[in-house]
């Protein structure tokens, strides 16, 4: 399985990202933002985190008119997989691969520690390796994480069980304590939680393998 | 040819930065201030000299970047 990690001028998770992806099993490229497409044979596309273009204008404005993105859009389309964490969340909502957007905090400060998550669906190729209402600890660094989408959107969320999952104590005011949310196809995922940085006990959790993990199953299966 | 496209949030939007100047107002001693919403307000330089043809081009800019129209709504003005 082909994993492409994308970098912007910014983006600081991409390297622990294409680690997290290699150890998992998956054979890593790493592109570029300026890049017109993505290596042949794709199977998943990482947004990283960061703070593509600084932030400018909104977080992920700039880098949603990216070259790649335009790539990761038809990748998309083709129901290619695609994985964003932290700013890259910020950037699939920027490009209408996921609905609602990421505002500010609404405790307005930056947010840095490990938080509990509540996987709110195994039903996807993201979260297969996780039981629904299992509790785990991945770590979480954002400013602008406090998901916003409207009643309509978030019913239909819900109805159609696209909430990935959900922080047990809400860091930054997200609408019904959502942290990471599914395309309609299930095959995007965006999520402010990092669970590159969880992948080695060593570093607090591993909680974050399953994802991969369930990934590299997933698309085994498919 | 200028234009100042201004983007706020929209109503009901709940802008927690502008809550934070109005909490920073009251406790200066400035009372009475009910309500504060913080926006940006972006200036652009046009070769363009039609106001109409501006008009629609600064519009479309605001579509596709300048205004996340999720929760953002904007005015052009052309001065």
């Amino acid at each position: 399985m082909k994993a492409a990690v994308v970098t912007f001028p910014g983006s600081n998770c991409d390297r622990d990202l294409a680690v997290a992806f290699a150890a998992a099993g998956f054979e890593v490229q790493r592109v570029w933002h300026k890049d017109n497409a993505l290596p042949d044979g794709v199977d998943v596309v990482g947004v990283p985190g960061g703070f593509s273009f600084g932030d400018y204008l909104r977080c992920g404005a700039i880098a949603a008119q990216s070259p790649i993105s335009a790539a990761i859009r038809s990748h998309a389309d083709r129901g290619g997989y695609v994985l964003g964490i932290c700013n890259g969340f910020q950037v699939l909502t920027e490009m209408g691969l996921l609905p609602g957007v990421l505002m500010r905090n609404a405790g307005l400060r930056f947010v840095c520690r490990t938080v509990t998550l509540r996987v709110a669906t195994a039903q996807s190729d993201f979260t297969s390796a996780y039981a629904r209402g299992q509790e785990i600890r991945i770590p979480v660094a954002h400013h602008d994480g406090n998901y916003t989408i409207d009643a309509e959107g978030l019913a239909r969320l819900r109805g159609e069980d696209r909430i990935a999952f959900t922080y047990a104590e809400n860091p930054n005011g997200s609408m019904g304590d959502i942290a990471g949310v599914l395309s309609e196809n299930r095959r995007v995922l965006g999520m402010m939680p990092h669970p590159e940085r969880a992948t080695e006990p060593a570093l607090g959790s591993a909680d974050g393998r399953g994802l991969f993990a369930s990934l590299m199953r997933g698309m085994a299966l498919a | 040819m200028k234009a100042r496209v201004t983007v706020m949030l929209k109503s009901g939007v709940l802008d927690p930065q502008g809550e934070a100047i109005r909490h920073a107002l009251g406790s200066l001693g400035f009372a009475g201030v009910t309500g504060v919403r913080q926006g940006k307000v972006i200036e652009l330089d046009l070769a363009e000299t039609d106001p109409a043809q501006a008009e629609t081009a600064v519009r479309a800019m605001c579509e596709r970047l300048l205004a996340n129209t999720v929760i953002e709504s904007y005015r052009v003005e052309l001065v």
